[in-house]
């Protein structure tokens, strides 16, 4: 393990020499909060930011992504035929994340890169991004990570994490991909390993005394699918749940899509948009039968997809990470915590 | 609002009591600080949970399709012409109905009240006009008169117009010599200022229909943009995929529209969807002297035909 100081005069400096590799994306600051976009020139990543409303995932899995193209101009040899989209796979940084952000890519990463089924797209984007994180020295109140596996300075799904120390940067080196960028961005000032992981404990210890939300989910896994997916809760959490798609595409786990061909002329567009368990239109069929027809059965999805189905399926924790963004976008304040804590805590009545 | 929540619980109690309804809709607590939930309560011993506060934003009409027996529904102003709305509409006959009219002195504007913090709110209360929030950094003690939503500034039918019941005295009403000064300020703008004015304002916009949603008057079995066969609109992110189904949803709501904010209210990221409804309000008021959801008795201009029609083309 390697650690790195940087003074936060060379940080810009720095993050401009990585140019010449990298792509660059990071926090940037819109209309209504705080993005994770494309850099371009001149645009620094907002490190003073604390929290993104939309997260990281779509760096790897756009909203809207062109996957296959073709020609439908008889005259072309090769009309009709799909060919994969050109896509720039150039190695890529994404900078300033937040650790959960991190986490949630690993939990999508179980479902894109399987023994059985590697999505191109999404496996060759993730192999040309770094991530660099970046510690959260203190956490919101809606922020639960702690209690799903992850955490304010959690380093899974991490190349390099930063800890913020005011004037500095330090910066823990955690895979090689995390070591060549560093090395792009000429950081080199190497700081003592063993006072450096101290501080990250110090740091980690802090910040996880500032989280105060927290859900229970030791029980998740000893109740069976049916007795959760039966109780009588599902409606009154329901009857507020305006079936929007808000919460699942805040969330930087949700993973769903929905492949769509779009033509122009001659020109043929395969593409995939990110689409959401909350649409009835998400299960119809063509016969025109729904087998999720009701609001019920679709809230009641999204969460025993998150909570249980997951769990029991991976054995890697639930499919949460505890940003808090759906908590705090719902339009109608449908709180996955309570949800969590009501599904763990549930004892079917004889 | 103290008086309010008590009156409401109070009638909300009688009615389920007496059984004259099954249940009864209205506002419940939320887990943040700024959020209330809509709720249905159908026993007795659960109308405690039912609040009412500024920041009620809304419209509940949105939730009194598909039920069986009557019940009893918590109508702010806005709320209770929606629900005209669905009456004319047929939507829910009005003996299905117990409207318990709430005379409304406005609901907050949540996302101007939260970009006073750098961090997030944790504690919410008001008194009267006073607002009072409280983060981990810093408190800030509000006039609600400064942060009232754009709407509800606007609004000159703060009063149900339709009710069984009231659980107060009624407000007084604002008349406004020029009721819609933001859509006139778009109206002025040159094409390309316009165009750019609304492509900035969709900039962020996810797809994820809480606008239409949320919306009372957005209850077509299918939306023309989840129409497969023909399909009408793109569903990615293609700028002109997003504008058309913001432009085609505001014509849908020409004329029905009651300004009630609820689109603005449930936007994730934060867009003034009203800048597309208000001028067909605008226009609805101008050309047929009509404001949507103030008369039982007639059907909304756009799907009503008349021999008397003022306009020439018609005849």
């Amino acid at each position: 393990m390697k650690f790195i100081t940087i003074d936060k005069k060379d940080w810009a400096k720095g993050i401009e020499k990585s140019r010449k590799t990298y792509q660059l994306f990071g926090p940037v600051k819109d209309k209504n909060g705080f993005f994770i976009k494309s850099l371009g020139k001149d645009m620094l990543p907002d490190m003073d930011y604390h929290d993104s409303v939309m997260s990281v995932k779509s760096v790897l899995f756009p909203q809207t992504e062109n996957i296959l193209t073709t020609t439908l101009d008889e005259a072309q040899e090769d009309h009709h035929i799909m060919k994969r989209a050109v896509t720039d796979y150039s190695p890529r940084a994404v900078l300033g994340i937040r650790p959960y952000d991190a986490k949630a890519i690993e939990l999508v990463k179980l479902n894109f890169d399987t023994d059985d089924y590697k999505d191109p797209y999404w496996c060759d984007a993730y192999e040309a991004t770094t991530f660099v994180g970046l510690g959260l020295n203190k956490p919101g109140p809606f922020d639960f990570s702690s209690s799903t596996g992850s955490g304010p300075f959690n380093e899974e799904g991490l190349d390099v994490l930063l800890a913020d120390l005011d004037d500095k940067y330090l910066a823990k080196v955690l895979t090689d991909k995390g070591e060549a960028f560093i090395k792009a961005c000429g950081f080199d000032l190497i700081a003592d390993d063993k006072e450096s992981q101290a501080l990250f404990d110090i740091l980690r210890k802090e910040a996880e005394k500032n989280i105060v939300s927290k859900i229970s989910t030791d029980k998740l896994k000893e109740k069976t699918i049916l007795e959760i997916h039966e109780a009588p809760f599902w409606d009154d959490i329901a009857f507020s749940c305006i079936n929007c798609g808000t919460c699942t595409f805040v969330c930087p786990t949700c993973w769903c899509f929905d492949i769509q061909d779009e033509t122009k002329r001659k020109a043929s567009t395969r593409i995939r948009n990110w689409d959401t368990c909350m649409s009835p239109l998400f299960t119809k069929h063509a016969t025109g039968h729904n087998p999720r027809d009701t609001k019920t059965q679709r809230v009641r999805q999204r969460f025993m997809h998150k909570l249980k189905y997951f769990f029991d399926k991976y054995d890697q924790g639930i499919m949460c990470v505890g940003c808090g963004r759906c908590v705090k976008s719902c339009p109608v304040n449908i709180d996955i915590r309570e949800v969590c804590n009501m599904m763990n805590s549930y004892e079917k009545q004889e | 609002m103290d008086t309010y929540i008590n009156k409401i619980r109070e009638l909300s109690l009688k009615l389920l009591k007496k059984k004259e309804v099954v249940k009864v809709i209205g506002f419940t607590k939320g887990t943040l600080p700024m959020a209330t939930s809509p709720i249905a309560i159908s026993l007795e011993q659960d109308v405690e949970k039912l609040i009412f506060n500024s920041t009620c934003g809304l419209n509940l009409a949105n939730y009194i399709r598909n039920h069986k027996g009557k019940i009893a529904v918590i109508a702010k102003g806005c709320d209770s012409r929606n629900i005209i709305t669905h009456i004319v509409e047929n939507q829910i006959p009005r003996e299905q109905l117990h409207i318990i009219g709430v005379p409304c002195k406005g609901m907050i504007d949540k996302t101007k009240v939260a970009s006073l913090f750098d961090d997030d709110i944790i504690e919410f209360s008001e008194d009267n006009d006073t607002l009072l929030l409280k983060s981990s950094s810093k408190e800030e003690r509000l006039n609600k008169q400064d942060y009232l939503r754009e709407n509800c500034k606007l609004c000159m039918h703060k009063n149900p117009v339709i009710y069984d019941d009231l659980v107060g005295d009624l407000v007084d009403e604002q008349t406004l010599d020029t009721p819609y000064p933001d859509v006139e300020q778009i109206e002025n703008m040159d094409a390309d200022t316009k165009w750019q004015h609304f492509d900035k304002l969709t900039k962020n916009c996810i797809r994820c229909y809480a606008c239409r949603n949320a919306c009372p008057i957005c209850y077509c079995p299918t939306c023309f943009v989840d129409e497969s066969g023909p399909q009408w609109v793109g569903k990615g992110q293609d700028k002109t995929d997003v504008n058309t189904f913001h432009f085609l949803r505001a014509f849908h709501c020409a004329g029905r529209c009651t300004d009630c904010g609820a689109c603005v209210e449930a936007c994730p990221m934060d867009i003034n969807v009203r800048d597309f409804t208000r001028k067909l309000n605008k226009d609805s008021f101008e050309l047929f002297e009509w404001e949507a959801g103030l008369d039982l008795t007639k059907r909304p201009p756009l799907d009503a035909y008349s021999p008397n029609d003022p306009n020439d083309f018609i005849k």
